[in-house]
């Protein structure tokens, strides 16, 4: 005979418990209950259901605003022979994956730092926090005068190491890179604000545990902060990574996808077909970083959930 | 299978509801006094709208029963589609400032914009201005404001000191630029972070282009003729490659702003910048020198004899087709195309380049780099830039030629990137024989 040992799934998956069973309580004055949504469903039908239905439907077509044609896929064929795209969907990436990574370290770095017993902790904590608070565009164009060669303060800063006269925003191997550093700059407050309250989440017994048994501060994160604070990391990385592929704003105010195509992404390309006039184009692009979005988060999201429950 | 939007259907008219009431502020309409208000939509640049207020004005001041509030709308692509909005949802003011060329192409004027062909209104502007406000033989707008000049703009103190002749052809240019470079200073400006600025060797080469194969617009457009298989209009791509190789930009080129380039220039730092002359104009106020300092050369090419300079046309004055008032703003539009009407803008703003107004003259005191241009139309050396002539431009030149520009693609790549590029442009126009 075969036992079954796997773990029970938890509350979930057992009955409400006591009272009449959910399906008896449907049964009773069904109608009613149900038109109390309906005020809130003609809302979500009107400015979201109806919108994202049109938006699937000129994505097929050659859109003017003054008229559209039904081409068909023909849009898809042209984005995706964008010749932009290639180099776009690389740096989209690596955006999202630089960010996503550096955010997760300096996030976790700074969240054990300012959860320790430092005196200045409550100042340093609104320090990390303050890039948050600042609008995207008025970084990006803050950077862009502080990352210019030679007068930028960056420049003069580096030039005391000897390194000088390098065009950050200027040059095609630089550009990305500098654009993700400021972008990490800006969102490592958030990841570290999700690290404090997952850190201070964390059982002190833990901690005493490991002092019992003569651990030390590594053995103290090794052992414990880490692992257990897997759930900020889950959403700090989850969340920066949705935010790196769909990043836009940035880039856009920092370096215009350029020099040339060596910075854009997927968002930009969007952006720049919407530019041009061209509607439908844009529209069929939208739909495809959508798609690709969901490609990605949705895997990303089921495992990292599963590795959640096992830690 | 053409769907017209106002046939789509209840959802597109909420839709088109909730924009009208976002972007709208209605057309002009009666006072109680009996007089029409007309409602004039412009860009709000400084330039712009300094001219817009100068012209209703002065309308305004000759006129009893036509009064014209000026109305902005944002620049650049952002006040494009505030344009097509309006067209497309039949809210558009009575008169409205946009380009011509081109961009008028994009407007869908058969269907938007109030029809001019033969009407007394055009009495005064020049025939040769007509085909840029046309489709399909039809005429849909006047002149305001002056032309501008594409081409090089130099700084004249640097050619006296350096001893440098006003080149007439590639190769001399060359010459004064290696010149220019061995005493130390930048030969050509280049300022990419503005990176409508990287396409000005390009498509200010379109004169020669245009001596070297005089059917091009026409074989460009019927989608016969390619830039990067025909070799006059490869040689701008590779023009801007070569200033590029040869070491001739300023440092920091890639994220410079037009307007360091042109602070470079006024100081003789740097000594060419490949430009449109609608920036002189701004620099005035503050550095008065600009006016005699700086001059303007067209795009040189390869006859001497045949030196010239490509010209952008001047914007244009359109009524909405379905205006309330359309005698009364063909009243304000002949005004504006008028010697009356250039002399109200004058005074404001001083000229990039020639008016398309019979009878309007440039000033005495008008800087030299327009007086280079006006010698050049005096001699007949030049031509209106490709996007006057054709409707084809692909989107994506000027991130191509930053690319081109700053040596990371090369000219005869770029030439056919581009080619693809205006091929998926007048496909989502729906150009015949593309």
């Amino acid at each position: 005979m075969v036992v079954d040992d796997r773990p029970s799934a938890g509350p979930r998956a057992k009955s409400a418990g006591p009272g009449p069973s959910r399906s008896a309580r449907r049964r009773t004055g069904a109608a009613q209950p149900y038109s109390l949504y309906l005020p809130a469903g003609v809302v979500y039908l009107v400015i979201f259901l109806v919108p994202t239905a049109m938006a699937f439907y000129f994505s097929l077509t050659r859109w003017t605003l003054f008229e559209s044609q039904f081409v068909g896929l023909q849009n898809y064929k042209d984005f995706f022979a964008e010749q932009s795209l290639r180099i776009s969907l690389q740096n989209t990436l690596v955006y999202a994956v630089v960010t996503s990574l550096l955010k997760v370290v300096f996030g976790l770095l700074l969240g054990v730092m300012l959860t320790s017993r430092l005196r200045t902790t409550g100042f340093l904590r609104s320090v990390v926090f303050f890039p948050v608070l600042v609008s995207t565009v008025a970084v990006g164009i803050t950077f862009s005068v502080l990352l210019r060669p030679d007068t930028g303060l960056v420049d003069k800063a580096l030039a005391l190491v000897g390194v000088s006269g390098t065009d950050w925003l200027g040059s095609a191997q630089t550009a990305l890179l500098s654009v993700a550093l400021v972008d990490v700059w800006k969102g490592v407050g958030l990841a570290t604000v999700i690290y404090i309250a997952g850190i201070l989440s964390i059982p002190q017994t833990y901690y005493e545990a490991v002092a019992v048994d003569g651990g030390g501060a590594w053995q103290r994160f090794r052992h414990v902060t880490f692992p257990l604070s897997w759930p900020a990391t889950y959403s700090v990385v989850l969340l920066s990574l949705i935010g790196g592929l769909r990043s836009f704003d940035l880039i856009w105010t920092m370096t215009r996808g350029g020099p040339g195509f060596s910075s854009d992404v997927i968002a930009s390309i969007i952006y720049k077909q919407y530019q041009a006039g061209f509607y439908g184009l844009s529209t069929a692009g939208n739909v495809v970083l959508f798609v690709l979005v969901t490609a990605l988060i949705l895997p990303l999201s089921w495992y990292l959930g599963k590795k959640e429950v096992a830690a | 299978m053409k769907i017209s939007h106002r046939r789509l259907g209840g959802a597109v008219a909420a839709f088109g509801v909730a924009l009208t009431a976002l972007t709208a502020c209605g057309s002009g309409g009666d006072s109680a006094d009996g007089t029409v208000e007309l409602s004039f939509l412009v860009d709000n640049s400084e330039t712009t709208l300094a001219q817009a207020n100068a012209v209703a004005d002065a309308f305004n001041a000759t006129s009893t029963d036509v009064k014209v509030e000026v109305e902005t709308r944002p620049q650049g692509t952002e006040g494009d589609n505030v344009v097509k909005t309006r067209l497309s949802t039949g809210d558009m003011s009575d008169v409205f400032w946009y380009p011509s060329g081109s961009l008028l192409q994009a407007l869908n004027p058969a269907q938007s914009i109030a029809d001019l062909t033969g009407d007394p209104v055009l009495k005064d502007v020049e025939e040769g201005f007509l085909p840029v406000v046309s489709q399909d033989a039809k005429v849909y707008g006047v002149p305001i404001g002056s032309g501008t000049g594409g081409g090089i703009l130099y700084n004249r103190k640097v050619y006296a000191e350096l001893g440098l002749q006003v080149p007439k052809t590639w190769a001399e240019f060359t010459a004064n630029n290696d010149k220019i470079k061995a005493a130390g200073k930048t030969a050509v400006i280049s300022t990419f972070k503005d990176s409508w600025s990287s396409q000005l060797l390009v498509l200010a080469d379109f004169y020669n282009v245009q001596n070297a194969a005089p059917t091009f617009a026409q074989d460009y457009t019927a989608n016969k003729a390619k830039f990067a298989t025909t070799p006059a209009a490869l040689t701008g791509f590779a023009h801007l490659n070569e200033v590029n190789a040869k070491g001739y930009q300023n440092k920091g080129f890639g994220s410079a702003t037009v307007d360091q380039g042109m602070k470079l220039l006024l100081s003789g730092e740097g000594a060419h910048f490949p430009m449109l002359t609608f920036t002189l104009p701004p620099l005035l106020k503050d550095n008065p020198e600009a006016a005699t300092d700086l001059g303007f050369f067209g795009v040189p090419g390869t006859d001497p004899a045949k030196a010239g300079a490509t010209i952008w046309e001047p914007a244009a004055v359109y009524a909405a087709k379905d205006t309330e008032h359309l005698a009364e703003a063909k009243k304000f539009m002949a005004f504006v195309a008028s010697p009356a009407g250039i002399d109200a803008i004058k005074d404001i703003s001083a000229p990039t380049g020639p008016y398309r107004v019979k009878g309007a003259k440039l000033p005495d005191d008008a800087m030299q780099a327009v007086k280079d241009i006006q010698g050049y139309i005096d001699a007949g050396l030049t031509a209106p830039a490709l996007e006057y002539l054709s409707p084809v431009k692909g989107p994506s030149l000027e991130q191509i030629t930053v690319a081109v520009g700053s040596g990371l693609t090369p000219p005869a790549e770029g030439a056919g990137q581009y080619d693809k590029d205006v091929e998926k442009q007048a496909e989502q126009l729906g150009l015949a024989g593309w």
